[in-house]
């Protein structure tokens, strides 16, 4: 195997600067994809029933249809849907977050399931409204036994973001793969690319063991 | 103080209460007793609606809970419960515990709060035990602090369900004696209990009940030496 990264050393930088655009859009992605997803987890346990299958409606069809086919729909649908062309970057994060949505919903679902039902009685018993009982009471205790299955996801969504690059936004992905036709060198910045990656979801693995590690103070 | 009229509970086909009527004066301690599945964890849980009953009318002090248009919140900051697996709060310190209703609740300031956590810990005899979380205290000082986190809220009523029997037998006894002096300060309690030594000594009155009827109503000494019902006699042959 002969590797020659001198010809494309000059353009590392240039690549390297594709990782705040990739950080951009799964953190922008996360934070929809959590908050989003807390609304989504909660109108399913609902005993409201329509709001339960509108949740589950959007559930399937985010999860029974590829995240490429709806970051097109999103990015080349714009105009017929919002009556703009929104750029690649909101393009991604939407598509992203919407995405994310749909799988953190049922994660948090079965995390709030999975929280003793005395705990709900408690806080029913002292007179603590609904709303601060999920906020401070179950939400807390879901999300510490579903953190792992949240990394998963965060880690699933940062590697995933390299499809933004079928709508030509420039991050790592799409940069390391202009290099490649400019040098005509593809193995090579795309090896590089893949380090990049691989070091960003190391680090988000450290992060989530540290979360955890803060969380298992109670135990 | 509470007064229950024609109180009936069913799972579907399944009819857990009967039609109870009663009441309970302020300040009165009243054990309720009977075999396991006779509905006396029910009863209790339909004083503050943790289940809706299905007919009948259930007043504490002035106000019908079972009316539709009752603001069912202000019934349960009025009305403690105490229950069998403790259900702390695992992810909040024995303090937050405490603090944590009163001020989401009652929008007591933080201080205030803790002044107060702090003066039940001590009541309950677990000032030292303040900054720690649940999982690390034995089950007797965790029911304790389960007491102490109903009390914080200031109820008229204390409703507790079956407070020992998921503890070690010598856990049993620090438990009661919180409870004794709970008794001596005048509140007034509902309790579901298979103790009957303490049922017999702190009690005004004992309800006891079988297949979701009240079958007797009446004070600890006349239940425990002639009961009048033959099912009663029979309980009370097994248990004593």
């Amino acid at each position: 195997m002969n590797l020659d990264f001198e010809r494309i050393m000059p353009s590392l930088p240039y690549i390297l600067e594709g990782i705040p655009m990739t950080l951009k859009v799964v953190a922008v992605a996360a934070v929809i994809g959590i908050v989003l997803g807390i609304v989504l987890s909660l109108m399913k346990i609902s005993r409201m029933k329509p709001l339960k299958w509108i949740a589950d409606f959007y559930t399937s069809i985010f999860r029974g249809t590829p995240l490429v086919l709806q970051l097109m729909l999103i990015y080349f649908g714009s105009p017929q849907l919002f009556g703009v062309q929104i750029d690649a970057f909101e393009a991604a994060f939407l598509s992203f977050g919407l995405n994310s949505a749909a799988y953190i919903s049922e994660v948090i679902r079965g995390g709030i399931n999975a929280v003793d039902k005395g705990q709900r009685e408690a806080a029913l018993a002292l007179g603590v409204p609904y709303s601060s009982m999920m906020l401070s009471i179950i939400l807390p205790q879901a999300f510490k036994n579903i953190l792992p299955a949240l990394m998963n996801e965060f880690i699933t969504l940062t590697k995933e973001s390299a499809i933004v690059t079928t709508i030509g936004l420039a991050d790592i992905m799409r940069r390391s793969y202009i290099v490649g036709g400019e040098t005509y060198k593809f193995f090579e910045p795309i090896l590089f690319a893949g380090l990049i990656y691989y070091v960003m979801v190391m680090i988000l693995t450290v992060i989530g063991k540290l979360v955890e590690g803060r969380m298992k103070r109670s135990d | 103080m509470i007064k229950v009229d024609n109180l009936h509970k069913s799972y579907g086909k399944l009819d857990v209460l009967k039609g109870i009527n009663t009441s309970i004066k302020e300040g009165e301690v009243v054990a309720v007793i009977g075999p396991s599945g006779s509905g006396k964890s029910t009863f209790l849980r339909c004083l503050n609606l943790l289940e809706q009953p299905t007919s009948g009318q259930i007043w504490i002090k002035e106000t019908d809970i079972t009316d539709k248009k009752a603001n069912i919140m202000k019934v349960r900051e009025n009305v403690g419960m105490v229950f069998q697996h403790f259900h702390l709060f695992p992810h909040k310190t024995v303090l937050d515990n405490l603090t944590y209703a009163p001020m989401k609740v009652k929008g007591l300031s933080k201080q205030e709060a803790q002044k107060q956590g702090r003066e039940l810990l001590k009541k309950v005899g677990l000032a030292d035990k303040e900054k720690q979380y649940p999982n690390k205290l034995s089950g007797g000082q965790k029911q304790r602090v389960a007491i102490a986190r109903a009390l914080a809220m200031n109820p008229d009523v204390m409703l507790f369900d079956e407070p020992t029997s998921a503890l070690d037998p010598e856990m049993v006894k620090e438990v009661l004696a919180v409870m004794k002096d709970l008794v001596h300060t005048g509140m007034t309690m509902v309790i579901v209990t298979h103790e009957m030594g303490f049922a017999r000594e702190v009690a005004d009155r004992i309800l006891f009940l079988d297949g979701g009827n009240l079958v007797e109503d009446a004070p600890p000494s006349e239940f425990f030496s002639s009961p009048k019902s033959q099912r009663a006699q029979e309980f009370l042959e097994k248990v004593l």
